[in-house]
């Protein structure tokens, strides 16, 4: 370290930071220490883990695009556009950040389950209801990352300068062009921050997954729900999912940190 | 538009006051404050929810002062969590399995006794949407069932396997209330789960027997755990159970005699 | 510039926003308007109001066509705005093309067309180059290109010269009075350099608290201020003595420390506020007693002499005959 010419950092500050990095890392170093090294080939090999890791990442990865392509639109309106009642949609469209996710599960179901408002019209239509489904998991995950990806997207689009898009306007650039050419470039590193947010936020995505969707190997068993149901039997299973979920997180966020985000 | 928007806040309301109820779960046994009390706590498998609750009136009335608090869920967590020291006076499984783990880590007090048996049932919602009248009916329905990690998932497999069930669940439910919950939400067509939760949800479900359930029981256990503070009380509620008295509730309740 | 609007070519402008502006104009095809007053006094929110940023009501005939009728976007308004507003994620040539492509002109001929325009600018090498690896001089000019790049029929200059060091202001103020003597529509050059509004203008229109205060053309404006403001910027000093404005050079005027003997009408007790130099004297800023703040050149040698510092108290006399008295010229 550097001496810093404002002087030491006080103790004050710097005890609750050690502390609060103990709190965060000590769990997770456990995991690793507790794991059983000689089984975790073979755990890792199994068919089971390989499928819900396979499960997690599509469904995440599909969760992340529709949370963009109906998020950021969402995000613009609350950044961009003053209409009355803007206050309080952003309030709804927080609500299931504060939301367990049992009862996000339980909401979605009332919604979009067989007997739904929306499901049981869709049933009779199509045929298709989303509970036990891939899509299913999908749309538990857009429901619960939505939030994220759209309240950092609008963060990123307020801190974007709207003179830009006033220069953009007076060049004559409609709203839609100005939007793609400047507004959307502009929050480029915001937008993808809310994205991987949102990413992170569904590949963890547990309590409104299993609630709506249940739990069945290949179609809605995602690593978490392995986990969770493993833990039962076979807890060198379950940590050996575990370390391959902490593994796969940090890769990813490590990644995208370099690539995309530009922070050190 | 701030009146076309008030069923909006209404329903925002409605969400947030969701909220607290919904995290707090089973709120009705709130630990006692004033210093007289004395608590009481017994860790169940979610199967006896319902009959042990009852159990509770009974023993609080009996016993001045002691008020019951539970601790219910899957078998083999409860076990887990008393091989771990985990607070308690009390532990009953849904199976043997479950309750050696707490024998073998020297969790228990006493020895482990029999006291139920429960087998299983299929239930459908009320309406019975896919028409099934007996096991063969799962061939073209959405049906579920408790994941073969649990005790509830392995007798389910074992009646598959008997009467030749071809199709595939379509969830594999990590404890039977969450089985129960698919069918009662109207989500599953039909779920296998204790005949003690079907006799619980009573009109929520309808139930069709399944004729060799019999011949799979799954055997309830109880122990005092070596951790109470008072053996003696600990061993009245294994008493309670066990008693005649307790197994006419059992029995009211869906359980057979151990 | 009352009455009923013109059709006719040109700009043909009143513009009213609520407690902050309310002004009439007009200028003819291919002339530059120079726009100057105090900080505060309106001059941007007319240029917003005219681009269409900033609400208004009145007219604003632009070649007969009433712009607060049309959308920001039709107006065809160029902007170039105080702080440039170069969109940073896109390289010079891809801001000036930015505008003809937003009117549907291909990526290939706007690409063209802005390489062109930063040519004629000078910083035709600097092309590929993202806004953050432009110098101050060389972002405006691209500021410049990208509004003259979307052939608007008035631009709006909003303060162009500002925050740049003054050589390369200079150098940039020649190039500019070059392009706009090419320009066949009406400028609006917001500024506060004297400078600007005398040697690139053919009119000077001058803004006070919202309202025009005088609109004529740079000489007059130069040898007759009706504002203190204005004065002060081709370095006069104005006194308002009813109808009439009475002006005099910093240079013919006499400071004693002692009130002067003889029968000069034109004297006022004060204090100095600042002194500081100017060319090869030193300009003094005084407070009269009767709130008017005055200036006055002395030589060096003087203001050593007499000890002319800040907060000294002095006298300050001027000879009738140094007083040149007028009417303002009509707004």
């Amino acid at each position: 370290m550097t001496r810093d010419p404002l002087g030491r950092p006080p103790a004050l500050l710097l005890l609750p930071a050690a502390i609060a990095t103990l709190l965060l890392v000590v769990p997770l170093a456990a995991m690793v220490a507790a794991t059983d090294w000689s089984g975790l080939a073979d755990q890792l090999g199994s068919e089971q883990l390989r499928e819900a890791l396979r499960l997690s990442l599509v469904t995440s990865t599909a969760a992340m695009l529709v949370c963009l392509l109906l998020g950021l639109p969402l995000a613009w309106l609350l950044a961009r556009v003053d209409f009355q009642g803007r206050g309080l949609l952003r309030a709804l469209v927080t609500v299931p950040l504060v939301l367990p996710p049992v009862v996000a599960g339980v909401a979605l179901r009332t919604a979009f389950g067989r007997t739904g408002v929306i499901g049981e019209p869709l049933l009779e239509l199509t045929g298709f209801a989303f509970p036990f489904t891939v899509w299913g998991v999908v749309l538990a995950h857009v429901f619960v990352s939505m939030p994220f990806v759209v309240i950092a997207i609008e963060g990123a689009l307020r801190s974007a300068d709207k003179e830009y898009d006033a220069a953009a306007a007076t060049l004559g650039a409609s709203r839609w062009t100005a939007f793609r050419r400047v507004t959307v470039p502009l929050a480029l590193p915001g937008i993808l921050a809310g994205m991987v947010l949102g990413w992170a936020r569904s590949l963890g995505e547990f309590g409104a997954t299993i609630t709506f969707n249940g739990n069945y190997p290949g179609t809605t068993q995602t690593m978490p729900t392995l986990i969770y149901v493993t833990r039962q039997s076979d807890q060198g299973a379950a940590l050996a999912a575990s370390l391959v979920m902490l593994g796969v997180s940090i890769t990813v966020l490590l990644l995208l940190r370099d690539r995309w985000l530009g922070t050190p | 538009m701030p009146t076309t928007l008030r069923p909006l806040r209404v329903a925002l309301v409605a969400l947030l006051l969701l909220v607290p109820s919904a995290a707090c779960g089973s709120d009705d046994s709130e630990p006692g404050t004033d210093g007289g009390t004395q608590t009481f706590t017994v860790l169940a498998a979610a199967s006896l929810t319902e009959v042990f609750e009852s159990f509770a009136k009974d023993f609080e009335a009996e016993h001045d002062g002691v008020e019951v608090e539970f601790s219910f869920g899957s078998s083999t967590d409860l076990a887990e969590q008393a091989a771990d020291g985990a607070p308690g006076d009390v532990l009953a499984t849904a199976d043997e399995k479950s309750m050696q783990v707490a024998v073998d880590a020297d969790a228990t007090g006493t020895t482990p006794e029999a006291f139920a048996t429960n087998t299983m049932v299929l239930v459908t919602p009320p309406d019975n949407p896919a028409g099934i009248k007996a096991i063969d009916d799962l061939a073209d329905a959405t049906w579920v069932r408790c994941a073969d990690e649990v005790p509830c998932g392995r007798v389910a497999l074992e009646l598959v396997g008997s009467n030749k069930v071809t199709s595939e669940p379509v969830s594999l439910e990590e404890d039977v209330k969450s089985t129960l919950e698919k069918v009662t939400s109207g989500e599953a067509d039909a779920g296998f789960v204790y005949k003690s939760d079907a006799v619980a949800a009573g009109d929520a479900v309808n139930v069709v027997e399944i004729d060799d359930a019999a011949d799979h029981p799954t055997s309830y256990y109880i122990a005092a755990l070596s951790q109470t503070d008072d053996e003696d009380l600990a061993q009245a509620w294994v008493d309670l159970v066990t008693s005649e008295e307790g197994q006419a509730t059992l029995a009211e309740a869906g359980f057979s005699a151990p | 510039m009352s009455g009923a609007a013109s059709v006719g070519p040109g700009l043909d402008a009143r513009l009213a926003v609520p407690d902050r502006l309310d002004v009439a104009l007009t200028a003819a095809p291919g002339e530059i308007v120079a726009v100057i007053g105090p900080n505060g006094a309106g001059k941007s929110t007319l240029v917003r109001a005219l681009a269409g940023l900033v609400p208004a009501t009145g007219h604003a005939l632009l070649d007969g066509t009433d712009l607060l009728t049309l959308p920001v976007r039709e107006r065809r308004v160029g902007l170039v705005f105080q702080d440039k507003m170069l969109f940073p994620h896109l390289t010079a040539r891809a801001n000036v093309a930015f505008g003809p492509r937003s009117r549907g002109v291909s990526r290939r001929t706007a690409e063209a067309a802005a390489q062109d325009w930063l040519d004629r600018l000078g910083i035709g090498d600097l092309a590929g180059r993202k806004p953050r690896q432009l110098s101050g001089g060389q972002a405006q000019r691209v500021a410049i290109a990208r509004a003259l790049a979307a052939d608007p029929r008035l631009l709006l200059l909003d303060e162009p010269m500002a925050g740049l060091d003054v050589s390369v202001a200079t150098a940039l103020r020649l190039e500019l009075a070059r392009h706009l003597r090419d320009y066949d529509g009406v400028t609006l050059l917001v500024t506060h350099d004297a400078i600007d509004a005398l040697t690139i203008a053919t009119r000077v229109l001058v803004v006070d608290a919202g309202r025009v205060a005088q609109f004529g053309t740079p000489l007059e404006v130069a040898q007759q201020p009706a504002t203190d403001h204005v004065a002060r910027l081709v370095g006069l000093n104005v006194l308002r003595d009813g109808e009439r404005f009475r002006a005099f050079s910093p240079t013919a005027v006499n400071v004693d420390l002692h009130e002067p003997d003889g029968s000069a009408r034109n004297r006022w007790p004060g204090r100095i506020a600042a002194a500081s130099p100017h060319g090869a004297a030193l300009r003094l800023v005084v407070h009269a007693v009767g709130g008017q703040e005055l200036i006055a050149d002395v030589t060096p040698a003087a203001a050593a002499e007499l000890g002319l510092v800040p907060g000294r108290e002095v006298w300050l006399s001027v000879k009738e005959t140094s007083v040149r008295s007028y009417v303002a010229a009509p707004t």
